[in-house]
């Protein structure tokens, strides 16, 4: 499993783009959403937590196809299903290497578009504590979309038809928490629907995922 | 004899054949009937004759969630069992389910504009139609997009099974995230009078019409992809030979 992942970092790493692409996509919709509504504080600072959630999901959406697509073209997924390692062990390394890709360097990028997007400091903490929780469900889920769609030629914009439905309680969860954290409310509550949510998305969403790739590789 | 032998789809064929006739006369009995009542009866106090909208808007927005409940069962059955006719069943209720779950959504907009003076406001039973509509959306071209109809039948109904986890949640998840304009569950199997016999009649009526309009559809349609699905063997055979 170990290897698996060391060999799926490292081909995000090389392939170019991997780690840089999403943060930048987030970059630029943080850059565009001011254009839109007007550079005012008053205006920005309370769409500010559901622009950065919503940017974080489409982030996170451009690059689900990676997950599979490449590796059900050179046939290796093949060998991954008949390798020892059970598919949902696999599934779910996959699932942790686009996190590490595209999650987390957005976690740490986060905190920098808050500031441009007038996100007041107090939910600053609140905004990265959510995307911590929040995004292993996005990438879980997107790993899910991507495996349902993974034989098909155009399979991207249907991903996002059926991926984008599944995002919406994360998104209102993990929104809740940072617009909540900016308000100065108490915020426990949605982090830990939040947090259940993540958790079933990682037990059981491995199994939904190899299900949907056996029934593409057969 | 168990319920089993309906799905073979020879069987299924003779009785949905010889059924067909009478639930689509019982379809268009309740449709017409309960429609043409609640057409009739007196307009209400405060909502004027807006309060018909009911009529149509209640038995739609039910059948919207019973038709995703259906499909669920059906999906399961296909999983579990490999019956045909259960997959082609589900395939075949998607776009019923789709234009209910539309015209739940059109006559409610219709509803609350005299109403609540908007067309349309993001509160939790509203959200959660456009929500299930999408759904919807997301399993029909699943199901187009798939060439190979076993695999087709197999991928959406796994689809079905998460997006039916999903789509329950974000129901759930809806109502913490905003307050109602809606008005709760006016219809209630154990509560008191909340609506006056007057209307309750004629929407059981439109209730039961709806349900058995879905039936009519779902057993033509469903139907109709089996002859597809004879034909395509058919002409597979051709080829061959």
């Amino acid at each position: 499993m170990l290897a698996l992942l060391i060999r799926d970092l490292r081909l995000a790493v090389r392939a170019g783009g991997g780690f840089g692409l999403g943060v930048a996509f987030f970059l630029i919709l943080s850059a565009l959403v001011p254009f839109g509504v007007g550079p005012d504080r008053a205006a920005l600072a309370p769409v500010a937590p559901g622009i950065l959630w919503v940017g974080a999901l489409l982030a996170c959406l451009l690059s689900l196809d990676r997950i599979f697509a490449l590796d059900h073209e050179d046939g290796s997924l093949d060998l991954l299903a008949t390798a020892p390692l059970p598919l949902e062990g696999a599934v779910a390394v996959k699932a942790l290497a686009h996190w590490i890709t595209t999650g987390l360097p957005l976690i740490l990028a986060a905190p920098l578009f808050g500031v441009l997007l007038q996100l007041p400091p107090a939910a600053m903490p609140w905004l990265i504590v959510s995307l911590l929780v929040g995004t292993p469900a996005l990438s879980m889920l997107g790993a899910f979309g991507a495996a349902l769609t993974v034989g098909l030629r155009r399979g991207g914009l249907l991903m996002s038809l059926l991926v984008l439905p599944l995002y919406i309680p994360t998104l209102i969860f993990g929104a809740e928490v940072t617009r909540r954290g900016a308000e100065g409310l108490g915020a426990a509550t949605p982090l830990v629907f939040l947090a259940g949510i993540t958790l079933g998305a990682l037990a059981l969403i491995p199994f939904a995922a190899s299900a949907a790739l056996r029934v593409n590789l057969r | 004899m168990s319920l089993w032998e309906y799905a073979n789809p020879v069987r299924f064929m003779q009785v949905s054949g010889r059924m067909l006739p009478w639930v689509a006369a019982g379809a268009v009995i309740g449709t017409v009937g309960g429609l043409g009542w609640g057409f009739l009866t007196p307009d209400d106090f405060r909502q004027g004759s807006t309060v018909k909208i009911v009529f149509l808007h209640v038995p739609a927005a039910m059948m919207a969630i019973n038709i995703w409940v259906m499909m669920l069962v059906a999906s399961l059955i296909w999983i579990i069992r490999r019956h045909h006719v259960s997959a082609l069943a589900a395939k075949a209720a998607a776009p019923i389910g789709a234009v209910m779950t539309l015209i739940a959504l059109a006559t409610g907009a219709l509803w609350g504009q005299p109403m609540w003076g908007t067309w349309w406001e993001w509160d939790p039973r509203l959200t959660s139609f456009l929500i299930l509509f999408l759904f919807y959306l997301g399993y029909i071209a699943l199901w187009s997009a798939i060439e190979d109809p076993d695999s087709a039948a197999d991928l959406t109904g796994v689809l079905c099974l998460v997006g039916s986890v999903f789509a329950l949640l974000s129901r759930y998840a809806v109502l913490f995230w905003s307050q109602g304009l809606h008005q709760g569950a006016s219809l209630s199997v154990q509560s008191g009078e909340r609506m006056s016999h007057v209307y309750r009649y004629p929407l059981y009526l439109a209730m039961i019409g709806f349900g058995l309009l879905f039936l009519t559809l779902l057993l033509i349609r469903t139907r109709t992809e089996i002859r597809k699905r004879r034909l395509a063997a058919l002409l597979a055979r051709e080829t061959r030979a």
